[in-house]
């Protein structure tokens, strides 16, 4: 048998991720298990491999994620609910230099929010969007969400969300692909380390576009919420497997600017 | 340096201010009485001339909330609309308080309520002075009473604004809006450069450098104790305001049997009452408000035990004229008059009454 050298160990699969430097020391507010913090934790390790920290304002929703500001060490702005593009657009558009980026749940993005989100995409705003889709308002104890699946049941639709009384769910980021105005819209997601090194690559890339400006970069991460689904994390993530990836599944949809057929 | 003179509707004035007076940014959305603010911003490219950003927003929801992100930059940032726009600001508005983030709001006011009338009116007092959204909170509010002032306020509103880190609102109306006067304007300043925002405003999120911590620009504090301090520190801000910053025009008080309290171009109809009474030999004179926040309290409890009464003339139902009753404290006879859905009083309608209410009464 060959002899097992240090090249041999040193392999993605096997690294183990550090705490980043651009995550505070903070206890996250995220129930465990969750995808947020994962989430988190790549924008975070994007920043500071970029070494962008001094060139990065954030933009955090109305959700979950609402608190973004106490764990990633950056200039933030916490904006109203479903109003992140429009702050973030005023950002981007008097400090051209700056990576900005906004990071908003799916009740934020696509419900209350639809009309920033699609205005400064059709705009091209020179943005990043990440998108943290888990199909329920978290938040607020798990009611339905605009992405909430066809049967699926929330507080707010005990019994199964009936498309014909309650509206289908909303895939926007096949929607927003279709507008001139994004570059890069993808979805990823966060529940195995091959998925974190997925969504790592997109992250980067989202943020390494603002540098072409060439209009929004969208990235949407399909997340677990445990709590609003009423499942232990490990049968959240199966369940995630199951039930959102058929609808929802995984991968690029436009790449620098190009549709991608699929 | 010589005058520069200029012949411009009100609504023009505010975006020649805004230039000049090296704004960073305008964001807004059309609406009748003041599309011309977005449409002169557009015909001078303000973009060439000093940098500014100018960009039509997708709503008054999304304008406001662009206000907040370049706001929360440093930048010197304003919108404007009418009275359902700036409903649909309110929100955005809170939360700009609640930052305390400085920035300039322009509402030329049209009749309600709903989508009421395009023609002018002074109906939305109690929003622009009692807060207008959720929260306790205030605005600074100035009242322009000419197209000259219309663009001197856009000056002074940045300087209040940025001076107690508060949104400001410029309460004018469609006749100041819409009309044209000759009007002086000032010299082009320049632009803050990002050092100097940086520097005279530490708390923006400009990128957080090594040595310093985060700057965040957020409303939430979800520990009680915290945010009862924040809104304590608020009011703390409103009341110094309200002792620094009340301004006013007193015109023939001195000798003044009856005061009409008003502001705006009601103010502006009222002085061509107050000659016609004058004229008649009845002692009138104005109380002009400039600011509709700071309420000029301390001088209508001076002004009190010398007259026999006021009139409040607005073009609402009666609105600041309960600001006005609080300040007399019922020492003295205080009624109302206005027009409203975008009728405009006529002065001789203010003449009669002044005489049916307060001489007569
Ligand atoms: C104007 C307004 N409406 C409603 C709310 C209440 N609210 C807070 S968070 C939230 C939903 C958040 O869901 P989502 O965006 O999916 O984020 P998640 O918590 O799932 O990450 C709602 C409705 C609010 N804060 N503001
Ligand atoms: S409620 Fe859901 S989305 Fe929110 S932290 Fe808990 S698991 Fe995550
Ligand atoms: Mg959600």
């Amino acid at each position: 048998m060959a002899e097992i050298t240090l090249k041999d160990i040193i392999k993605e699969e096997n690294l183990v991720y550090k705490r980043s430097k651009i995550m505070t020391n903070k206890t996250l507010s995220y129930c465990p298990g969750c995808g947020h913090g994962t989430a988190h934790q790549i924008i975070a390790h994007t920043i500071q491999d970029m070494g962008i920290q001094e060139q990065t304002i954030g933009v955090s929703p109305v959700g979950c994620s609402v608190l973004m500001y106490d764990f990633l060490d950056l200039d933030i702005q916490q904006a109203a609910h479903g109003r992140a593009p429009a702050v973030a657009t005023a950002i981007k558009r008097l400090m051209p230099d700056k990576f900005v980026f906004t990071y908003q749940g799916d009740g934020d993005l696509a419900a209350i929010g639809t009309a920033e989100t699609i205005h400064a995409c059709n705009r091209g705003e020179n943005i990043t969007i990440v998108f943290i889709n888990n199909g329920i308002y978290g938040m607020t104890g798990g009611q339905m969400a605009p992405t909430t699946l066809a049967g699926m049941p929330t507080s707010t639709s005990p019994y199964g969300r009936d498309t014909s009384m309650m509206g289908n769910p909303l895939k926007i980021t096949e929607l927003l692909a279709m507008l001139p105005g994004t570059y890069y819209v993808t979805r990823q997601a966060v529940h195995t380390p091959r998925a974190v090194r997925q969504t790592k690559k997109a992250i980067r890339k989202a943020f390494e576009n603002q540098k072409l400006n060439r209009g929004v970069s969208f990235v949407e991460i399909v997340s677990n919420c445990n709590s609003g689904w009423k499942l232990p994390p490990v049968k959240a993530n199966e369940w995630m497997v199951e039930n959102m990836f058929p609808f929802y599944p995984l991968g690029d949809m436009k790449v620098d600017g190009e549709l991608v057929n699929k | 340096m010589e005058k520069e003179l200029r012949l411009m509707k009100g609504n023009e004035a505010v975006a020649e201010a805004a230039i000049r007076s090296g704004a960073d940014a305008y964001f807004g959305y059309p609406i009748t009485p003041q599309s011309e603010v977005l449409e002169h911003l557009m015909l001078e490219k303000p973009h060439e001339r000093t940098g500014m950003v100018v960009l039509q927003a997708e709503s008054e929801v999304s304008a406001i909330n662009m206000v907040y992100g370049a706001a929360g930059c440093g930048r010197m940032v304003m919108t404007s609309s009418s009275s359902p726009g700036i409903s649909l600001k309110q929100e955005g508005i809170s939360y700009i308080a609640g930052a305390e983030l400085p920035c300039l709001i322009l509402n030329v006011v049209r009749g309600g309520p709903g989508l009421g009338t395009i023609q002018p009116a002074q109906s939305d007092y109690f929003q622009s002075t009692k807060g207008g959204g959720h929260g306790d909170y205030r605005l600074i509010v100035l009242a322009p009473a000419s197209v000259q002032e219309m663009y001197d306020f856009v000056e002074l509103g940045f300087n209040l604004a940025f001076k107690y880190r508060n949104p400001v609102m410029i309460q004018s109306d469609g006749i100041i809006g819409q009309m044209m006067e000759k009007l002086e304007i000032g010299p082009q300043k320049q632009r803050r450069s990002a050092e100097e925002i940086a520097k005279q405003c530490p708390w923006a999120t400009v990128g957080k450098p090594e040595n310093r911590e985060r700057n965040i620009i957020t409303s939430l504090d979800l520990v009680s104790a915290r945010q009862e301090q924040h809104n304590h520190k608020l009011q703390a801000k409103y009341k110094e305001i309200q002792e620094k910053e009340v301004r006013y025009e007193l015109i023939n008080c001195d000798d003044a049997e009856y005061i009409i309290v008003s502001y705006g171009s009601s103010a502006r109809l009222s002085m061509k009452a107050m000659d016609i009474l004058r004229a008649k030999g009845v002692k009138v004179g104005i109380l002009r408000l400039i600011t509709l926040f700071p309420y000029p309290t301390k001088i209508i409890q001076e002004l009190t035990p010398k007259v026999k009464g006021f009139l409040a003339v607005e073009m609402s139902c009666g609105q600041m004229v309960e600001d006005l009753r609080l300040a007399v404290e019922f020492k003295k006879p205080v009624e109302h008059f206005g027009r409203v859905g975008g009728m405009v009083p006529s002065p001789e309608e203010i003449v009669e009454a002044l005489e049916q209410k307060i001489i007569g009464g």
